[in-house]
């Protein structure tokens, strides 16, 4: 394997082989793939690649039919959903995803209790101690602190996708995918998001791997970057080895990308 | 402070079950006793029902099998064992526990209205279980011949006065528990099951264990409603296992407000109200029924005390703190 140098260590999340059918279409077939702790790592490839399908199999949404996931050696192949999130892989969606009948900080307190454990909990009353001042912590990370009261069904669409980010992080997850944070957005609002991703990623000592169209960011923060095309691998490395990749020119960004961004 | 909320509300119930010992003192109407104990009776039901409909989003069309299962659970035990009858309840609870957590596996892991018609099937197989076993239930003359033994702590529960503030006061304890269960975390996990029940598995939330925990409890506060009804009517009848029973809670949610703690309890009144009221008047209570519900449904939009709740300036559909 010609993995591309990276700087963050030793693999916070290797997949190896994984393979996921349906029907009689192969979504994603024999993808291995490593990603180092540390790393902000872009996911591209055009519509109907299998990127979302990959999100999906790594956060236990879907099961793979053949390969392997292991998040910090472990192997997490086929866990549910709620088992892996325990394990530390926090996740973003494309639609924004929340509980739109409660206020920004009753859902990111209603994370928080479902992280400590308390979801199940018939004891006491909700919140339990320290729940709210730490709501309010994940909401200052992600500048939400100003809507704590607002309902989130009223929010703006950046915002409630900045509320789905919260939700993630209010797992204190070691691994965040983030599904096309920028979808639906401006594209002055979009470099906001980003900007924002940027810092959570630094300043939380986060592993983090985001899907993304828009080619700018992709190749302005990404520290590696895979292209998924038909479910396969077409090409993994640096921005500089993407952009100079035959396949991924011709079988996806088309023209060189410095004339695609300019 | 944050204990405040629980202390008030057990002094407003404390306050309200000794205003109700009181009122036979000034008025001797023997119908407005009757009325409580019914409205005891239905509104622990409503309101059981209403943990599943409007704090977890599922749509139990079934729901009045665990209301039959304590109505006749309750009387063949007093009927065919020397159980007191604090021990017959007991049992029946147990009973219907176990009942709840076999049913409830079967159907929580369905979605939408296929857990809706298997939960209606679940209650059409026990009703004809009840009609077909003759020699256990008595068939479609349903349990006949009274409750013997009906003490509890040395008070007749034969004496209507003593059923009535003891209806009272279990509907008192079962709204405080209830609201209880809705203002602690698992009540939160129900709303996020019913909100969005992805993110709530992504956020490390056992999706089919909340479940089956509010199916059962649930069930049980049905059954605490049934045996109110099996001591009202004496009996066990295959009425109150029987399907249109289900309706008649669903009614009571949407008329009262699935969003508002008290709705159902509020609803099953509007019902009992229009049920003595109507049946007084004509024969078509079901037309009238009918109507009254188009009202809520297309009127108000809602039930009527989420209605007053908004007017209010308030936010019910499960507002939390």
């Amino acid at each position: 394997m010609n993995s591309p140098a990276q700087p963050g260590g030793p693999p916070m999340l290797k997949i190896s082989g994984l393979t996921k059918r349906f029907g009689g279409v192969a979504a994603m077939s024999d993808v291995t793939l490593d990603f180092a702790a540390g790393t902000l790592s872009a996911v591209i490839g055009p519509n109907g690649a299998g990127k979302s399908t990959f999100f999906n199999l790594i956060s236990g949404a879907i099961r793979p039919d053949a390969g392997q996931v292991v998040f910090k050696g472990e192997d997490i192949t086929g866990l549910n959903r709620a088992a892996i999130v325990r394990r530390g892989i926090g996740r973003a969606f494309q639609v924004a995803s929340f509980f739109p009948s409660m206020t920004v900080e009753e859902n990111l307190m209603a994370g928080i209790a479902a992280h400590r454990s308390q979801w199940s909990d018939l004891n006491h009353r909700f919140p339990r101690q320290g729940v709210r001042a730490r709501a309010l912590e994940v909401a200052e990370m992600l500048g939400l602190q100003d809507k704590a009261a607002v309902l989130s069904a009223n929010l703006s669409h950046g915002d409630q996708k900045l509320l789905d980010i919260a939700l993630a992080l209010a797992l204190e997850p070691s691994l965040l995918l983030l599904d096309e944070p920028t979808a639906g957005m401006g594209p002055e609002e979009r470099w906001q998001m980003i900007e924002k991703v940027q810092r959570l990623w630094q300043q939380q000592n986060l592993t983090l791997i985001f899907i993304e169209h828009d080619m700018d960011i992709v190749f302005g923060i990404s520290s590696s970057i895979r292209v998924l095309c038909y479910g396969r691998v077409l090409a993994e490395g640096t921005p500089d080895e993407i952009r100079a990749n035959p396949a991924v020119i011709e079988a996806y960004l088309g023209t060189p990308v410095e004339e695609d961004a300019a | 402070m944050r204990r405040a909320p629980i202390m008030r509300d057990i002094v407003i119930a404390v306050i309200l079950v000794a205003v109700l010992a009181a009122i036979p003192y000034l008025t001797p109407s023997k119908a407005f006793q009757d009325f409580v104990i019914r409205c005891s009776s239905m509104a622990l039901f409503a309101m059981s029902l209403n943990l599943l409909v409007g704090y977890t989003g599922l749509s139990s069309f079934g729901h009045g099998l665990f209301f039959g299962l304590g109505t006749y659970t309750f009387e063949l035990l007093m009927q065919n064992t020397g159980l007191s009858l604090p021990v017959a309840a007991l049992a029946t609870l147990l009973f219907t526990c176990v009942t709840a957590i076999v049913v409830g596996a079967i159907c929580i892991r369905l979605r939408l209205i296929y857990f809706a018609f298997v939960t209606l099937a679940m209650q059409m197989l026990a009703h004809s279980i009840i009609i077909s076993w003759v020699s256990l239930t008595g068939g479609d003359q349903g349990l006949q011949g009274g409750i013997p033994r009906r003490f509890l702590f040395g008070l007749s529960l034969e004496n209507q006065y003593n059923l009535y503030v003891f209806s009272g006061a279990v509907l008192a304890v079962g709204l405080l528990l209830m609201r209880h269960i809705v203002s602690t975390s698992f009540g939160t996990s129900l709303r996020m099951i019913r909100d969005n029940e992805a993110r709530a598995a992504f956020l490390g939330i056992s999706i089919w264990r909340v479940k089956l925990t509010v199916f059962v409890l649930s069930a049980l506060f049905a059954a605490v409603g049934g045996m109110i009804m099996s001591l009202f009517v004496s009996g066990a009848y295959p009425e109150l296992i029987n399907w249109p029973i289900s309706g008649d809670a669903i009614f009571a949610i949407v008329m009262g407000g699935v969003g508002s703690f008290l709705g159902p309890t509020v609803g099953t009144m509007i019902l009992l109200l229009l049920n003595d009221l109507v049946t007084r008047q004509t024969e078509y209570y079901g037309l009238a029924l009918g109507i009254i519900i188009l009202v809520f449904a297309l009127g108000l939009r809602r039930g009527l005390l989420d209605f007053i709740t908004e007017r209010l300036g308030g936010r019910p559909a499960g507002g939390i703190s």
